[in-house]
């Protein structure tokens, strides 16, 4: 028996009625990255990478280059005034390479291939015009492909993950190190920089698994077991933690009977995502939402999906979506709690899996803390059923939509039928005054 | 489509004939008048008196030298189809009125002979007392061993049905022009495989004569030569004169291609090689048999290898050797290609005119709904011909419904005029250009042709009196060929008086009633083209200089002979013309032969006097101003314009303007429903251009889908499934019921583009949403394999893409549809009996959705704001207000016309070139399970 919530075929907050499959990828598709308002690139384990237009569809370019796997892409564009306005994306491949592609041609604009091993990320800071790739070294490259400099031989593992931090420095999820490093421009030349390790954070039980910056004076880390570390962005710091995602004591609406259920894998943090207020953990099956104030969690579903959740993003209309490893896509709004205390528990949201009975046994111990800070849940508002297998990433494009991409191959564009119709209909009157068909009216 | 088929398919129950009038009223413009002899209890579909054949078929004759005109083959090949009908005695009557002229030989100032690359010649001919009315093609094929190289064949299309013969003029003659096209380039292939035998024949016998005149010079050195030596040399130099012959023919045949294509400015023979002709002409011996050198063509046996063969310069007699077949004179590719389109063409014009008009009809107005045909209709079909041919039939019976000229004539008379002006009105331009051309030799002309009527009176008198108390008359209802229509009529009705032929051809069709004349050349269809262009450009210059030698016995036939540089040619001609006279009279000597003199001559009259023939088309044009007069609003319909017109007041929604063309086309149909015509219980109905395939399908597809609402009570859903672009699967174990189900429920689905339906009939692995996106109806194999669960486990994941109708169990799964559209469309309780008739039902609703759909979509406030400041809100309200109301649907019939209307849009903006990529729509909807 399934205990995770389901919304049924009726799903009048779903905007998505409309829905266009994009062919192309001969493998599994793990990267999406926007390009600008319209356009996005797409990368997987083909080695390929497809352009694509968000709004109809179509193929842009297909980019050949990689003979291995896609493991990071980046986008670069440059708004420097001075030039012009070059769209570019960065990729690295298991074949040691990255390449650098120019998004309005099509074209491979350079290639480097100096690497020892694997790029595992790339990030790109673009106050300092520079791309930084972290495998088993640390590399930092001007928009020439020049190599700057280059920190060497940190561990064996390499570095999974990078964010920019304030003051010129970088944050490296080295397994279970969390490395922070330092540029600087170099005091003979005009051109050189020196990356110094500034400082080795050892605070996680487990490998980081995700790396985020909130803004500039927090970033977030989430690692293997569940651990969630807040962490001061200017004197690196641990601001505030919680490791506690099986404990239910932290939580009043955690159920012990489900934490049994649940095997340490599950409680990997997957991906992480934030807005002003709040940390979205995407953990295990589950979808946590952590508040900054208040560093507690203030709303969960432990069992989101059927198996892991790999990606989450928080829209701005208050709603989440995640996809998982299971094929579907969800939409989440986060609410608050009207309830009174006497109140019942609404049943739309908790019927499913007995959550209600818990949350009436957990009421009295919650009341207190339910009388001064309102409490959250997060209601399902719809599901988006299309991927015969592991949706790896998704990319919201507002109203254009959202595009998914999976382990089956497809990229699937999601569309909100009413407005690709009132669309539609304002192409065909364009084309009808084009062909002067409006003019027989008369 | 139109709903007119399907009242013919309601009256021809008969116990439903009252239910008929009881019917709400179809709108004016579909409506079929009844038939106005009904009172007298007459039925519209009695068999017509008199016709001795069941069923139409063709007759392919040949005109053959010997024995005269005799019928060769009949499609269908069925002793049954011509029953008691004298096919003989059919093909006498119909390859007696052969106008073409089968005149090959040499030409006046021609050195060697010349292949006429002559054009067929169509005429309608009617035998009132057998009941048989045909559409009559001649043609000549080309065979070396013939007289004049040429052998004349007509293939007919026999029908007892007038009216199909004169309403489907224009299709016949352009289906059969394409068998007559395609047998000739068989022949033509053939002809020249034959000359080059010959020339090897012809080569080697020289080779030979040569060795044999050497040693005979060797052998004598007197300073003489003996009789023999110069026989031999006379051979010998005709043997050579024979291979440059020869070798002209094979010229001329294989450079075909290219004078077809310079028709304009060809010319068949040079001026300066008149200079040849004269010194040539004295060799040839006019006593010896036809256009070739003594005895060489007669000679010739074939030979089925490339040996050469010594020809001998013996005679043989005409009965002695034994014609080609036909299939000898032709390719057998080619000869297989036209039997096919000539079975074809049976296919396609059996059964009732009726049938025929209103699927013409339906498909020329369908063709216009541009927009919308690809929706439900089968679109392929319809870019099989030009427009303008489509609505022919509705223009032409538009036009003499409204011409006053004609209103005394009888019925047959005004179609057929019509139809003239209707061809003449497409073809003004180039008939300008040639009156210009010919004015100057207009009163000449008209002098010799009434000089040449005096002498006619009476001959033709005789034969007139002669046929009618033989009881027998031959109509000539209609020919392409201009010029015969107006020399005869003229001559029949002795009417010299007229100063040029232009207005006497106008009144050709009233003339009938007058005239008592048993043979009656009705009208004519002119066509530039269709005359010969060898005479074109050879004759007139003959009759430019001796304008009055016409005045003899023969008429125009004997011209050439009185002319200063007689060429044999003509000589041929006027002999080969009373050879063939008299050899079908001594074959057919029975047959009343003096009936058939005048008839060849009057085939050759328009050819030999080519004057008369190039003037034609001008009659038709005052025919064409009165219309034009009469009905200025109709302006555009003469031409190639008027679909488009038609088209544009579509769009424009003008009802009135497009209502009075509808009402000329549903004239056009009652005419045709009410004329007597042939019994369609007795033959089988017409399989339309192409569609017998789809025809069947249709039928079966309809018939099925009768069972399919009377069985299952759950139709209404999984019908609204499919027009709501909801994927409906049916699952079932055995193949066979699960395809029946899916074809019975095809008829429902809109075609997303003008490819084929996106109906899959039999898939056996799990469906994933890529199918969703190109199939909107799926047969799906049930397995209890493991392969099976997969199967089962797509489907439940896909449930909310999906309506799922199990065939095993009898079970639907799918929304809930309350909307009224379908109830009407799948009425379990309905008396219709027939798929085909069901599938028609379908259709009219069908359309009558797309009409909504199309109105929905075009309407551009619906869509878009009025000012810029108008909310969305007031946008969607007015959409929905105008579903409701104006549309009246109710429910989930919105729901339908507004994925019929994203498709239309989807249509209409998609580029061309561009695919476009397929999109799933979908809508957030609870289903529910329906059983028996």
């Amino acid at each position: 028996k399934s205990s995770v919530q389901t919304i049924g075929e009726e799903q009048i907050q779903n905007p998505y009625t409309e829905l266009l499959v994009l062919k192309g990828h001969q493998d599994i598709v793990r990267f999406l990255v926007q390009i600008d308002d319209f356009r996005f690139a797409s990368a997987g384990d083909d080695g390929i990478i497809f352009l694509w237009n968000a709004q109809t569809g179509e193929k842009l370019f297909e980019l050949h280059g990689h003979t291995h796997k896609i493991t990071a892409i980046a986008p670069f564009s440059s708004s420097d005034v001075a030039e012009e306005k070059m769209d570019l994306i960065i990729t690295a491949s298991a074949d040691r390479t990255v390449i650098v592609w120019d998004c309005t041609s099509g074209r491979q604009v350079q290639k480097v291939s100096c690497f020892h091993s694997t790029v595992k990320c790339l990030t790109v800071l673009q106050r300092l015009n520079v791309w930084l790739s972290g495998g088993s070294d640390l590399c930092v490259w001007n928009r020439k492909l020049d190599l700057l400099c280059k920190a060497s031989h940190l561990t064996d593992a390499g570095i999974s993950a990078l964010v920019e931090l304030p003051k010129n420095c970088v944050a490296a999820a080295v397994g279970k190190e969390l490395i922070i490093f330092r540029l600087s421009a170099s005091n003979n030349g005009s051109e050189g920089w020196n990356v110094l390790e500034v400082k080795r954070l050892v605070d996680h039980q487990d490998n980081i698994s995700s790396l985020v910056s909130i803004n500039d004076l927090t970033f977030v880390t989430g690692s293997h077991v569940g651990e969630l570390i807040v962490w001061d962005a200017l004197d690196w710091t641990k601001q505030a933690s919680e490791c506690n995602f099986l404990d239910s004591s932290v939580h009043p609406d955690i159920q012990p009977e489900i934490k049994l259920s649940q095997s340490p894998n599950e409680t990997s943090v997957q991906h992480l995502t934030s807005d002003e207020e709040c940390v979205f953990a995407a953990v295990g099956k589950g979808i946590y939402v952590y508040n900054l104030q208040l560093k507690r969690v203030i709303a969960c579903q432990r069992t989101a999906h059927d198996s892991s959740v790999l990606h989450i993003e928080k829209l701005p209309n208050r709603q989440l979506i995640s996809c998982s490893e299971d094929g579907s896509v969800r939409i989440w709004e986060l609410r608050e709690k009207q309830q009174l205390p006497a109140e019942p528990v609404p049943t739309g949201f908790f019927n499913m899996w007995g959550f209600g009975r818990a949350n009436k046994q957990a009421n009295q111990a919650a009341k207190k803390m339910q009388e001064n800070t309102p409490t959250y849940f997060l209601e399902l508002v719809g599901d988006l059923i299309g991927h015969s297998s592991a949706v790896q990433m998704f990319l919201y494009f507002g109203e254009l939509g959202l595009a998914t991409c999976s382990a089956d191959h497809l990229i699937i564009l999601w569309k909100d039928g009413e407005r690709e119709s009132s669309l539609r209909s304002l192409t065909l009157f364009k084309k009808l005054a084009q062909n002067g068909d409006l003019q027989l009216k008369l | 489509m139109i709903s007119a088929p399907d009242v013919v398919a309601f009256t021809r129950e008969e116990e439903l004939e009252d239910d008929l009038y009881r019917e709400p009223p179809l709108p004016e413009e579909y409506s079929v008048p009844l038939f106005p002899f009904a009172g007298h209890g007459a039925n519209p579909w009695a068999k017509v008196a008199g016709s001795k054949f069941t069923r139409d078929f063709i007759l392919i004759s040949e005109f053959s030298e010997q024995v005269g005109p005799q019928p060769l083959l009949t499609i269908p090949d069925d002793a049954k189809v011509s029953g008691t009908f004298d096919l003989n005695y059919f093909s006498l009557r119909i390859m007696s009125v052969d106008y073409q002229a089968s005149f090959v030989g040499h030409p006046p100032g021609s050195a060697y002979p010349k292949l006429n690359f002559v054009e067929d010649s169509k005429v309608v001919l009617g035998d009132s007392k057998e009941g048989a009315f045909a559409y009559v093609h001649h043609l000549t094929l080309y065979d070396l061993e013939a007289r004049g190289f040429v052998r004349p064949f007509c293939m007919a299309y026999i029908s007892a049905d007038e009216h199909k013969i004169m309403q489907q003029f224009q299709e016949l003659s352009a289906e059969f022009s394409k068998a007559s096209e395609c047998l000739k380039t068989g022949n033509r292939k053939a002809f020249a495989n034959e000359l080059e035998k010959k020339l090897k024949d012809l080569d080697y016998t020289r080779t030979v004569l040569h060795n044999e005149t050497e040693q005979q010079k060797k052998a004598n050195d007197k300073g003489y030569y003996t009789t023999q030596a110069i026989e031999k040399a006379n051979e010998l130099a005709s043997v050579e004169k024979s291979i440059i012959e020869h070798q002209d023919l094979l010229r001329q045949i294989r450079s075909y291609p290219y004078r077809k294509l310079k028709e304009s400015e060809f010319h068949p023979y040079e001026p300066e090689s008149a200079v040849d002709r004269a010194n040539m002409g004295g060799d040839q011996d006019p006593a010896a048999s036809d256009l070739t050198e003594p005895g060489e063509t007669h000679l010739y046996t074939h030979v089925p290898s490339y040996t050469p063969k010594l020809i001998k310069a013996k005679s043989a007699k005409c009965f002695d050797k034994k014609l080609k077949t036909l299939e000898e004179l032709c390719d057998v590719y080619f000869f297989t290609q036209t039997l096919d389109q000539l079975h074809h063409i049976e296919r396609t014009f059996r059964g009732d005119v009726c049938y025929l008009l209103t699927e013409q009809i339906s498909r020329a107005l369908l063709k216009q709904q541009t927009v919308t045909n690809f929706l439900f209709e089968d679109v392929s079909f319809l870019d099989e011909k030009p427009p303008v041919k489509q609505y022919r039939g509705c223009q032409g019976l538009g036009q003499d419904a409204i011409d006053e000229k004609c209103s005394e004539a009888s019925l047959a008379p005004k179609v057929v005029i019509s139809l003239g002006s209707y061809k003449s009105s497409v073809e003004c331009v180039p008939i300008k250009m040639e009156q210009e051309m010919e004015d100057s030799e207009e009163p000449k002309m008209s002098e010799s042709v009434m000089s040449e009527h005096q002498e006619n009176l009476d001959y033709l008198d005789a034969d007139i009196k002669g046929s009618i108390s033989s009881g027998e008359s031959i109509e000539v209802l209609g020919t392409e060929k201009p010029g015969s229509g107006l020399t005869k009529s003229e001559s029949q009705a002795s009417l010299p008086v007229i100063p040029s032929p232009q207005v006497g051809r106008s009144k050709v069709g009233s003339r009938r009633t007058v005239s008592e004349d048993s043979i009656e050349v009705l009208s004519t269809c002119p066509s530039e083209s269709l005359i010969p262009e060898d005479f074109k450009a050879s004759y007139p210059s003959a009759i430019n200089e001796e304008p009055y030698v016409d005045d003899n016995e023969g008429g125009l036939r004997f011209t050439p002979r009185l002319n200063p540089g007689i060429d044999d040619g003509q000589d041929d001609i006027s002999k080969q013309e009373s050879l063939v006279q008299v050899d079908a009279a001594c074959c057919i000597g029975k047959e009343s032969p003096n009936f058939l003199e005048p008839l060849p001559e009057l085939g050759q009259k328009p050819c030999e006097e080519d004057g008369v023939v190039r003037i034609p088309p001008q009659p038709y044009r005052p025919a064409e101003q009165g219309l034009r007069g009469g009905f200025p609003s109709h302006d555009g319909l003469s031409g190639g314009l008027l679909p488009y017109e038609l088209d544009s007041r579509y769009l424009t929604g003008s009802r009135e303007v497009s209502k009075s063309s509808l009402d000329e086309c549903s004239d056009s149909t009652s005419y045709m429903s009410s004329a007597a015509s042939t019994c369609s219980d007795r033959t089988p109905s017409p399989a339309h251009l192409a569609c017998s395939a789809g025809e069947r399908h249709r039928k079966r597809a309809g018939q099925n889908a009768l069972r399919f609402i009377r069985q299952y009570p759950f139709a209404h859903p999984a019908i609204y499934s499919l027009l709501s672009g909801r994927t409906l699967v049916v699952l079932g174990e055995d193949e066979a019921m699960v395809k029946k189900l899916v074809t019975a429920l095809s008829i429902f689905v809109p075609n997303c583009g003008v490819y084929a339906k996106p109906v899959k009939h039999w898939v056996t692995s799990p469906l994933h949403l890529v199918d969703f996106q190109k199939w909107k109806l799926i047969g799906l194999q049930r397995t209890v394999s493991p392969a099976g669960v997969n199967v089962l486990h797509a489907l439940s994941r896909y449930s909310r893409y999906l309506s799922i109708l199990d065939a095993d169990s009898k079970t639907l799964r799918c929304p809930l549809y309350k909307g009224t559209v379908v109830a009407r469309l799948a009425d379990h309780r309905t008396q219709i009996k027939r798929g085909s008739t069901y599938y028609m039902h379908v259709q009219s609703i069908l359309t009558q959705l797309c009409s909504k759909a199309f109105l929905f979509t075009f309407c551009h406030h619906l869509h878009l704001p009025i000012s810029e400041r108008e909310p969305e809100e007031s946008v969607v309200n007015r959409r929905m207000n105008f579903l409701k109301l104006q549309l009246g649907l109710a429910n989930e019939d919105i729901k339908i016309v507004q994925y019929l209307a994203e498709l239309l849009k989807l249509h209409y903006i998609q580029e061309p070139g561009q695919g476009g990529n397929p999109l799933l729509r979908f809508d957030y909807v609870p289903s529910f399970l329906y059983k028996i």
